[in-house]
Parts: structure tokens; C-alpha cells; sequence
């Protein structure tokens, strides 16, 4: 399907490669932005990111070898939410269930700031008819089946993407 | 400045980016074309994306001020 009516709307065309629940918001926050403006969207799950299209969302994040996160605490007075706790990477990486810990502190967080979680921006998605692929290869490669994910994405591979993304006025990988 | 008169509000307090500009798309969608929203919002980058919701949408963006340390959008439903 090509573009060459002029007057289509613009077109984004985004490859989302991260599973991990930092790199999941970028995608979902473009491509429902993207939607809400009137705007074509279509997004390209491949490698860890086809994650993001299983029905149940276990996105997590870590800091481990992430020395950009700031370590905060989403509760407490004002003072102690700011404070940035200096903990060791050598300690974030061997305490059983910190991963675990930082990405509950993260939603947390971001609840409390009044950012949407991935689950709800999914559904905007779904609703503003946000094209979604999830990569073939990759479930290949990892085992996945079509059942594996959910109903309202549709499967391709680098060529199915390429041509969508050749008629987009926005491409960017994620 | 002049009255505006709005036919539905959308209040938008307490959410960040980009949840302002999608509910803004949700609910000018349920209004006639010609009629107007009044969106309220607390998010700092609401003023720039609105502009910029509005350039692309083709939606008017008649007001947009800072009311109660709120910022305020009219919006007429151009198409």
C-alpha cells in the first residue's frame, strides 16, 4: 500500500527493539502522540521488543549496568524523594529481586507523576489504529507462536516494514 | 479578553505526555465540527504540544493561557 495521495496524513514509522520497561515508553508515547495529531503510525516489534506485544505485559527494568537511572524512592517527604541513593553497581547486580525492586520504585513513580502505564498506552495505540508487526523472525528465533501475542498486531518481516517505513515522513529506531 | 463559551470540558490535571494530546483527540471527536473544548491541563509541556497538536490536527487553538497555575486551551473542532 503506497502513499501517493497527497493529501494522506503524515506517516511515523518506528522500529521498537527493547523489551525492557525504560525503553518500552519511547515507542508507545511516539506512536500514540503520533495518532492522537491524525497521524499513519506503524510499529515494527523485533528482538527484545516483541515483548511488548504479548497480552500480559512483564516489561522490567534494571539498573545494573545502567549507571544513567536515578536510584529514588516514590515515597516519603519531598527531601527523600530527591535523593539520588548512591548504590554500588556491585550490589544492584548480586542482591536477589533488586531488578524486581527498581521496576516496581519505576511504575511507582511513574504513577505517582501521572505517567500512563505501557498497558494503557497499548490500548490508545489500539484504538488510535496504531499499525503493530511483530517480527517473524524473532519469534523463530525464540520460540514464539502467533497465539503467543496479541490479536490486533499482525506478523511480517524486514520487507513488510521497509515498505511501510519507505512512504513514512518520520522513521526512527528504537 | 473575550468570552469564550465552551461546549465540553476535558480535564486533563495530573497527566504528563502524552496523554493530554490523546484525550484531546478522544474528545473533540465527540463534538460537532465548529464547536469548542476547553481543556485543562497541569503539565508543562502541554503548551507546546497543544500548539503543535493543533498545526497538525488542523483543529483551531483559540486560547491557551494560564489560569490558577493551570494552563487552559480553547479548541474549536475545525473538520
Amino acid at each position: 500500500m503506497s502513499k501517493s495521495d497527497p493529501n494522506a496524513p503524515k506517516r511515523l514509522a518506528l522500529i521498537a527493539s527493547k523489551g525492557t520497561l525504560d525503553w518500552a515508553y519511547p515507542p508507545f508515547i511516539l506512536a500514540t502522540a503520533a495518532g492522537a495529531m491524525g497521524w499513519e503510525v506503524g510499529v515494527f516489534f523485533t528482538f527484545y521488543g516483541l515483548t511488548l506485544l504479548k497480552p500480559k505485559l512483564t516489561a522490567a527494568v534494571t539498573p545494573v549496568g545502567n549507571p544513567a537511572m536515578p536510584m529514588k524512592m516514590p515515597f516519603g517527604p519531598e527531601g527523600f524523594q530527591n535523593i539520588n541513593w548512591p548504590i554500588p553497581q556491585l550490589i544492584m547486580a548480586n542482591v536477589p529481586g533488586f531488578n524486581a525492586l527498581a521496576t516496581t520504585l519505576m511504575k511507582q513513580t511513574f504513577e505517582n507523576k501521572g505517567v500512563a502505564s505501557i498497558e494503557e498506552l497499548r490500548q490508545m495505540a489500539i484504538e488510535l489504529d496504531v499499525r503493530m508487526i511483530g517480527c517473524q523472525m524473532t519469534m523463530d528465533v525464540f520460540g514464539f507462536k502467533r497465539e503467543d501475542f496479541i490479536k490486533e498486531c499482525e506478523i511480517g518481516g524486514a520487507a513488510t516494514f521497509l515498505e511501510y517505513a519507505a512512504d513514512a515522513d518520520v522513521q526512527l529506531f528504537i | 479578553m473575550d468570552v469564550l463559551k465552551e461546549d465540553q470540558v476535558l480535564d486533563c490535571s495530573g497527566m504528563l505526555c502524552p496523554m493530554p494530546v490523546v484525550k484531546a483527540t478522544k474528545a473533540i471527536k465527540t463534538l460537532e465540527v465548529g464547536q469548542v473544548l476547553k481543556m485543562i491541563a497541569t503539565d508543562p509541556g502541554a503548551p507546546p504540544d497543544m500548539e503543535a497538536w493543533s498545526r497538525q490536527t488542523g483543529n483551531e487553538l483559540l486560547r491557551s493561557t494560564q489560569e490558577d497555575g493551570k494552563f487552559v486551551f480553547y479548541i474549536r473542532r475545525s473538520k
